[in-house]
């Protein structure tokens, strides 16, 4: 089934499947899955969430819970069926041949036990090693993994360490017995992009020196592209491709994988076209459709897509297969299967009399105090703000973008006197925006928040929910009028009139953000602050969701200060883009235009961080790689607030904060060594 | 560590003296005279002028600021005034009690741990099978049985088993420790039955919640044995919860127990407290409430020093 040499084989998967025994039903979570992984090879399993990655992993592990049942025709690692051994014997393979690292880095370590209890713990167990031996290997794996001063760290505890420590400390755990393979189960999700490249770095850099093979279970695209040798996409519990990464992201040939590429936002293609969604969500696995499970969402389903498709080698190449009945036609018209024509929209062009809304040295500072000692305290000043200022002219989209901690949405929060700003003017529509005139531009000034499933009140029905701002500002007195007005909008952002009677749990993710959306468009606004939209949905979903703030955009003027932590997501959908570090611009300008051409070394940092996904470009550019981690907001460093991590930091970045100085057509940078950096 | 818990010590200072404070004013609100009932006691009829002069000699008719000034002057010294009935010191009266009601505390809590943890922690390990379902029962019955009647029970089975009584009339620990032993441990009982259920429901909920977390899984991951990821990773972290528990029932026993102590005829705090609730001796009663409350002060600092000795997050807090 694959050309993976049988003497390079060390785990090979044969019809795993995986169900959860439920009291109204089975679901079966993984169904028939085969997969190989040669030694020292780097294989991803990607998909939406819910399509079973990582259950396929926990079950390798046999660490599901007892409802689990777990059968397969084998699972032979290194020759042997781990399937069929006792859990005594698993055990023993566990930390020792093959070792996992999770997601949450902050819940994934014991709070109570110091790190070096935790990281010493595989090597007492399985290399019966002493507590000297197994302190001095740990200091050794510390230091391996990147952590500075080992021996002093190994004597802390958990919450002394950052997200992206402790998952460096993961890392140390997983590799301290030197294991064959090492599954990493989204290990980057809850990091900053810059963060996740040191980690992914780190993972890659380790495990190809030591001949470790990896299996990374994700659903960024990008992380694929730039790191693994072969991928497995997952659909709703089945391998629907399968194959050399390479291959796949040149001839993507499932239109389930054409439809996750094409719905992923891209740094490196100018800004402009509708991105390739997906309708739909996918099936409940309580009762999955018949045949093909991809069906109801897929463009080229016909009848014999009743049927279920096996794994079948694609172009010939023996490493590279998928599950489709339509393949050819697939992989020959590529993106056109989702989208009837290539249509780039033309821009409309943005009025630059009148801007909506000024903002002109916004600050925020919180003042903290803690107790630093007997019975005394320290308090200081967080600048989660400092002197920012930006336009944002009727009709266009500015983009807010940064890590986190870096202030984006501080600012959204102050523009909406959520915060109280301390410092600095703003001004909306010409009005002086202060605590009293907030109240009369609410109405034009709506947000969408991040989290569509904390946002929406669970007792209050959808129709309730988009009632209540018609009502409370009195915009339609007539309640016969206002159940249209509902109708209306929910069509709008492309829901059903019917479901006005649902309540939010009712709906999925991406049909919450749309309500959330609604809620917005409801008060006719002229601008909405939307404050990570579509960080916490699925990509096809995210991509649906984009199109449609676009949509709504073009037919409506609408304005948008769109903040997020995606750099793709933010140039796609952005005329402008500032980006932020600790408080302050450090760049801002036309997308495509800062994108092409960033000339900030934060912002060349930030690009060079987040993966294209395509394999071509990834492995071949060049990249800086930031190191250390953000500073602390309460001793920010001195002078130039990025000059701890910059790479080209000399001692005059040290002395003063530089200003945002012209650097193109409405491009500026806070930078001293612009036209050093341009030539270099 | 060490600055965290001189902190905690420290602000127990505070506490202790707005509970003297409130104490002090909260009861000479509360009417009632206690010379009146006193000097009536033994029946007849007493004069205005006999109660006026007992009164002065009590110290009783000073201004109320004058009184509270000599009772926040004693305090300090560990003066708690006399007992306006047995004219006794307050502390001397107390001290006779305390030490029954601390011995009976410290009795029942050893039991209920000991009954507590293996039936919470079989119960969490075993979910939803017979053992927990009758450890569950068992437990809730203990929540919904008063104490005093399952005391009673205690004492019918006993005179039908032995056929006889714990023996009466208190014998201190140091005197004869198997007769102070053979009296106490049937109250305990009958206390600690409630309080193990309370603490060994809390333990159970608490381990069920600690395994399901992250780092269990990774624990499990690393592939230590099963018997150390419960007890070294799951334990500690399910004992933090449990521990309030324990101090909080533990401090409640300190205040007394009025109706086991009559059910098994002991002289303790609780019997105190109520006859100086009756015959209004204020100076005796402001003395038992500030000895608990000192009492309920220093367990909270105990758990919240163990609480610092098991989270290092809360001793490494700044």
């Amino acid at each position: 089934m694959s050309n993976i040499d049988d003497k390079n084989v060390l785990l090979d998967v044969k019809n795993l499947n995986v169900e959860f025994k439920l009291k109204n039903g089975t679901v079966r979570a993984v169904d028939n899955i085969s997969f190989q992984v040669g030694k020292g090879e780097f294989l991803a399993i990607v998909g939406e969430s819910g399509c079973g990655k990582s259950v396929t992993a926990l079950s390798l592990m046999r660490l599901l819970p007892r409802i689990a049942d777990i059968s397969a025709d084998h699972i032979k690692f290194d020759g042997v069926d781990i399937s069929k051994v006792p859990e005594s014997e698993m055990r023993k393979l566990r930390g020792r041949r093959i070792s996992m690292i999770f997601q949450e880095p902050m819940t994934s370590l014991n709070p109570v036990l110091t790190i070096g209890d935790q990281l010493t713990e595989p090597l007492l167990t399985h290399l019966e090693m002493n507590e000297e031996e197994a302190n001095a290997r740990a200091i050794e794996l510390l230091g391996m993994v990147g952590i500075p001063e080992p021996e002093k760290r190994l004597t802390q505890y958990p919450h002394q360490f950052s997200g992206g420590m402790r998952q460096r400390v993961m890392i140390a755990i997983g590799l301290a017995c030197e294991p064959d393979l090492i599954i990493a189960d989204e290990p980057t999700t809850a990091l900053d992009v810059t963060i996740q490249a040191q980690i992914l770095e780190l993972l890659k850099d380790i495990s190809s020196r030591l001949g470790v093979a990896v299996i990374m279970i994700t659903h960024n695209l990008g992380v694929v592209a730039a790191y693994a040798d072969r991928v497995n996409v997952m659909y709703a519990a089945r391998i629907v491709e399968q194959g050399d990464a390479n291959q796949i992201f040149e001839k993507p040939s499932h239109p389930y994988t054409i439809g996750l590429l094409r719905s992923v936002p891209r740094m490196d293609k100018p800004r402009g076209g509708r991105l390739a969604t997906i309708d739909g969500l996918p099936p409940n696995l309580m009762s999955p459709p018949v045949g093909c499970r991809f069906k109801p969402r897929c463009p080229l389903a016909a009848d014999a897509c009743d049927n279920v498709p096996v794994l079948e080698t694609q172009h010939g190449k023996e490493d590279h297969l998928a599950a489709c009945f339509f393949t050819d036609k697939a992989s020959k018209d590529g993106s056109t299967i989702y989208l009837a024509e290539t249509s780039t929209h033309s821009s409309a062009e943005i009025n630059k009399e009148n801007p909506l809304l000024v903002v002109d040295g916004l600050e925020q500072y919180f003042s903290v105090s803690f107790r630093s000692g007997w019975l005394s305290n320290t308090s200081g000043t967080v600048k989660a703000v400092d002197g920012v200022s930006f336009e944002v002219y009727p009709g266009q989209t500015v983009g807010l973008v940064g890590e986190s901690g870096c202030g984006k949405t501080s600012v959204g929060r102050a523009i909406l006197h959520l915060n109280q700003a301390t410092g600095g003017k703003m001004q909306f529509n010409d009005v002086d925006l202060n605590s009293k005139s907030v109240a009369l531009v609410r109405q034009d000034m709506q947000v969408i928040f991040q989290d569509p499933f904390s946002s929406l009140n669970p007792r209050m029905t959808i129709g309730q929910i988009l009632e209540e701002p018609l009502k409370v500002h009195n915009i339609v007195p007539d309640s016969q009028e206002r159940e249209e007005k509902i109708s209306d909008l929910l069509l709008k952002v492309g829901l059903y009139p019917y479901m006005r009677e649902r309540y939010p749990h009712e709906l999925s993710g991406g049909q919450r953000q749309r309500v959330g959306i609604a809620r917005a468009l409801s008060m006719e606004p002229k601008l909405i602050i939307c404050d990570e939209p579509v960080s916490a949905l699925d990509v096809s979903v995210q991509a649906q969701i984009i199109n449609l703030l676009e949509d709504l955009q073009r037919e409506l003027g609408i304005a948008y200060l769109f903040i997020a932590h995606d750099l793709a997501v933010v140039k796609h959908i952005s005329h402008k883009v500032i980006v932020m570090y600790l408080g302050k611009i450090m760049e801002f300008g036309e997308g495509d235009d800062l994108y092409s051409n960033p000339r900030h070394p934060y912002t060349r940092a930030l690009m060079d961080a987040a993966p294209i996904p395509d394999p071509q470009i990834e492995r071949n550019r060049e990249k800086i790689v930031l190191k250390g981690e953000l500073p602390s907001p309460l001793n920010p460093p001195k002078g130039c607030v990025f000059s701890s991590r910059c790479n080209f930091v000399t001692d005059a970045c040290r002395a003063e904060m530089p200003q945002l100085q012209e650097c193109g057509n409405e491009h500026q940078a806070a930078c001293i060594k612009l036209d050093e950096l341009e030539n270099a | 560590m060490l600055s965290y818990a001189i902190r905690r010590i420290l602000l127990t200072i505070p506490t202790l003296i707005a509970v003297a404070v409130l104490v002090f004013f909260v009861l000479r609100v509360v009417p009632g005279d206690i010379v009146e009932i006193k000097l009536t006691a033994e029946g007849g009829m007493v004069s205005e002028e006999e109660i006026m002069r007992e009164k002065e000699r009590l110290g009783l008719n000073d201004p109320i600021m004058v009184q509270f000034y000599k009772y926040m002057i004693g305090l300090p010294q560990g003066d708690l005034g006399i007992s306006l009935w047995t004219e006794n010191s307050v502390s001397s009266e107390i001290a006779a009690r305390i030490g029954l009601s601390f011995e009976l505390a410290i009795l029942s809590t050893v039991l209920a741990v000991l009954i507590a943890f293996p039936l919470g922690t079989l119960s969490a390990l075993f979910r939803g099978s017979i053992l927990d379902y009758v450890i569950r029962l068992l437990t809730i019955g203990g929540i919904a049985v008063p104490s005093f009647w399952l005391g009673m029970l205690i004492i019918m089975m006993l005179l039908a088993t032995v056929g006889q009584l714990p023996p009466l009339g208190t014998v201190g620990l140091f005197e004869d420790p198997l007769t102070n032993l053979n009296q106490l441990i049937w109250p305990a009982l009958s206390v600690g039955y409630r309080y193990s259920s309370v603490t060994a429901r809390m333990l159970r909920s608490s381990i069920l919640e600690v395994l399901s977390e992250d780092y269990i899984r990774t624990a499990r991951a690393k592939g230590v044995f099963e018997r150390i990821v419960i007890v070294k990773h799951g334990m500690r972290n399910a004992l933090l919860p449990t521990v309030t528990v324990i101090g909080l029932e533990f401090a409640f026993l300190l205040g007394g127990l009025v109706v086991t102590e009559s059910v098994f005829n002991l002289n303790g705090i609780g019997k105190l407290f109520v006859d100086s609730v009756v015959r209004n001796d204020l100076n005796l009663l402001q003395g038992l409430v500030l000895t608990v409350a000192t009492g309920f002060v220093l367990i909270n600092l105990i758990v919240d020093l163990l609480y610092a000795a098991l989270d290092p997050r809360i001793r490494y807090q700044k």
